[in-house]
């Protein structure tokens, strides 16, 4: 696997000629994300292979798992609000479409790893809002124990390896997933998603670097809600006319953008990413184009201040993936306004439940803070390990 | 038992474990097709091929955090860090993803990697290449941290981190790599993680060390010996975390002095935490304070001679140890 050396073969520039071309060399480039969605190619994705297998209740779905989505992270937000959990919580509203348009393509051998903005990544692959709203609440049902918090989900049965709260650092882990398929000779691909402002982490690029070098299937999804924080692309990077997508051409790497607005198309795009993977051993930067609706984290005031209320405005009237979605189904004469309704009341109805079940939750006794750290002290007898592991003169509870 | 060096013995845990486990590999800078920068792990490309001896580019978080995220798919990743100075530039992957996965997780994964490579001064490399992070990784709960300095423990110290499922550093010596020892033959010779070594029996004080100031120790016990008379215990902590606490304390409650030798810095190095484990379970078993000899508190530094002068030296050893034993020298 190591001697190899890549192909000499040049990354697809499907975007850059897409885009307007005039890129000057002096002139750095303004565009921060593909504009809108055309009706024209919300119908050309609808014809995509993948979304022409779905079915109705495929379609519908889909629909019902990005309102879930909402109604969970609008029902952690006043649960916050109220003071029932503690850190910070960074909601994914805004963005419902790529963890769906993603995670719904998954086989048995495909795996996920996220950042930190990672509910919506948790509940597409199959997670429970009780056992992510119970993580919320730091409680002993949580996926994690309530050790992990709401940057920390994690579900290794689904092939969801986390929730990581360091920007980019879940890159390189994700790449040693895509390594270990290989190695064991599986068919797979680990989907890993970073934000627009972990582009600029080193440990990502040696990430793509080496999936470039080693043939590794790997699908960087960049989620590219224009900021990280409260600093725009503009003046976090310096990117070619293509996106930040085009970066992956300094590494031989394929590379696709896509509407974050249009199911269709990060379905579509994803579906080709999935392929390269699994048919060549390949790995894919897709940059998707989305929005955050909230601020960075609920602890952001500021949000207001680096983005105007209009833009905010613009993408909710516009862009909608929810919305978008809906009127698509609507069109296709899969769902009514009414039955749209009746999604919505019933995944808030399961938001709801779900804080229900995280309030009437015991949290973790505090022998729990103990527990967890090393699989040899979990499973005595497994190991050759002898002394002393913990370095506690007195714990506080005895 | 066969004569052997501290390098061939790691080669032969490698080999074995390779062979016994499908899913062990070793992944480093220059390890494969160049031997290794030490030649560790000289001859196993030739003999495992590419599978198993991966070379990697210089991406240090690259190729840890690669090995963790293997790790958390049941791979067995030995990863080489050409000098453990280096894994400064990977630090988050190595001890704050590596440490932290399985509790964020609610124990859901575990992470069974070994980081390996030589952690020493006294090679006259300058401070960017002389470190010994023991200290460092062992204040994180989730690592565990071993220490060899024969070729025997090398061994069985390695055999039982590849097969551990925690995150084991591993942190071995260039000056060491030429050592021969005794090593056992049996394929199935381990050494558990958190068992210290008494290498020297003695009853007047117990000198307490780690890496290669156990050889210094073990020089100074003899010349204590020879020219006072004095018989002087040397305990080899060879881990550090798991660290066997019993075996310390029975030293020390058997001698009733304590001196403590490590290449480490002495600002919160290992012995700052044996000296609490002592004054805090031995107390009144204690005939003199407990005294410790580290590398002096700088940065490394380049000049030869200066260097030697720098680290653990078997006279400072000595001098310290009559002193505690108001004996004049
Ligand atoms: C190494 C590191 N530096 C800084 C932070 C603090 N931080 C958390 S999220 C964030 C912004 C990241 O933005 P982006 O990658 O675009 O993701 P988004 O939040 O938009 O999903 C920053 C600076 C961190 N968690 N880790
Ligand atoms: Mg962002």
């Amino acid at each position: 696997m190591s001697t190899k050396t890549a192909k000499k073969k040049t990354a697809r520039k499907s975007a850059a000629k897409k885009s307007s071309g005039s890129a000057k060399k002096s002139a750095p480039a303004k565009k921060s994300a593909p504009s809108h969605t055309s009706a024209a190619d919300l119908r050309r994705y609808a014809a995509a292979p993948v979304n022409k297998a779905m079915s109705k209740s495929d379609k519908r779905k889909a629909y019902v798992d990005m309102v879930r989505i909402r109604k969970f992270e609008q029902a952690a937000l006043q649960s916050y609000q109220k003071g029932k959990m503690g850190g910070f919580l960074h909601l994914y509203i805004g963005q419902e479409a790529t963890a769906i348009g993603t995670c719904a393509l998954l086989g048995e051998h495909d795996h996920i790893i996220t950042a930190y903005r990672d509910h919506g990544h948790a509940l597409a692959v199959g997670m429970t809002m009780n056992e992510c709203m119970a993580e919320l609440f730091g409680k002993y049902t949580g996926c994690s124990k309530g050790k992990g918090g709401s940057m920390h989900f994690f579900a290794p049965e689904k092939r969801y390896w986390g929730g990581h709260g360091i920007v980019g650092g879940q890159t390189p882990l994700g790449l040693g997933i895509a390594y270990a398929l290989k190695y064991k000779g599986l068919k797979g691909c680990c989907l890993c998603f970073l934000g627009d402002g972990a582009v600029n982490q080193g440990p990502f690029h040696e990430s793509l670097n080496l999936a470039g070098l080693w043939d590794l299937p790997m699908i960087y999804v960049i989620e590219n809600n224009r900021y990280s924080m409260g600093t725009s692309q503009d003046r976090s990077s310096v990117y070619p006319d293509g996106g930040l997508a085009q970066r992956a051409e300094g590494y031989r790497i394929d590379w696709d953008t896509a509407h974050g607005e249009n199911l269709y198309e990060v379905r579509a795009k994803t579906m080709e990413a999935i392929e390269r993977a699994h048919e060549k051993s390949r790995p894919t930067v897709l940059e998707i184009a989305t929005y955050r609706y909230y601020g960075h984290s609920i602890a952001d005031a500021n949000h207001q201040k680096y983005r105007t209320k209009e833009e905010i405005l613009e993408y909710q009237r516009n862009r909608d993936p929810i919305m978008v979605w809906q009127r698509i189904l609507e069109e296709e004469g899969i769902l009514t306004e009414d039955e749209a309704k009746e999604i919505e009341n019933e995944a808030r109805n399961e938001a709801k439940d779900a804080i229900r079940f995280a309030d009437e939750s015991p949290f973790p006794p505090e022998s729990e803070i103990l527990t967890d750290i090393y699989h040899s002290v979990d499973n005595p007898g497994s190991h050759t390990n002898q002394g002393k592991i913990f370095f506690n003169d007195r714990l506080p509870w005895e | 038992m066969a004569l052997i060096t501290y390098r061939q013995a790691l080669k032969d845990a490698f080999s074995e474990e390779i062979e016994r486990d499908e899913n062990v590999f070793i992944m480093g800078e220059e390890v494969a097709q160049y031997n290794g920068a030490y030649k560790v792990t000289e001859g196993l490309w030739e003999k495992y091929g590419d599978k198993r001896l991966v070379d990697a580019p210089i991406s240090e978080a690259g190729f840890i955090g690669l090995g963790i995220g293997a790790a958390m798919m049941g791979l067995r990743p030995v990863i080489e860090m050409m000098f453990f100075s280096f894994v400064y530039v990977a630090w988050d992957q190595a001890v704050n993803n590596a440490s932290s996965l399985r509790y964020m997780s609610g124990g859901l994964l575990n992470v069974p990697l070994v980081i390996r490579g030589p952690a020493n001064g006294g090679t006259n490399v300058g401070a960017t290449h002389s470190h010994t992070p023991e200290n460092l990784v062992a204040n994180f709960p989730g690592l565990k941290c071993v220490v060899p300095v024969t070729a025997a423990d090398a061994k069985g110290l390695m055999k039982s981190a590849i097969r551990d499922n925690d995150p084991v550093f591993f942190m071995e010596s260039t000056i060491l790599y030429g050592e021969e020892s005794e090593v056992p033959e049996d394929p199935d010779f381990l050494i558990p993680l958190g068992k210290a070594d008494v290498k020297r029996e003695g009853t007047d004080l117990s000198i307490i060390a780690h890496g290669r100031s156990v050889l210094m120790a073990l020089a100074a016990a003899k010349e204590l010996k020879k020219k006072h008379n004095i018989d002087a215990e040397v305990v080899d902590l060879r881990s550090i975390r798991p660290l066997d606490e019993e075996a310390i304390l029975k030293s020390v409650k058997k001698t009733n002095r304590a001196l403590l030798v490590e290449e480490n810095k002495p600002y919160c190095g290992i012995g700052s935490q044996i000296s609490h484990l002592i004054q805090r379970r031995a107390f009144d078993y204690l005939d003199a304070p407990v005294h410790r000899i580290s590398a002096v508190d700088a940065p490394a530094i380049y000049s030869p001679p200066l260097e030697k002068a720098q680290l653990p030296e078997t006279r400072v050893i000595v001098r310290e140890a009559l002193d505690m034993l108001n004996v004049k020298a």
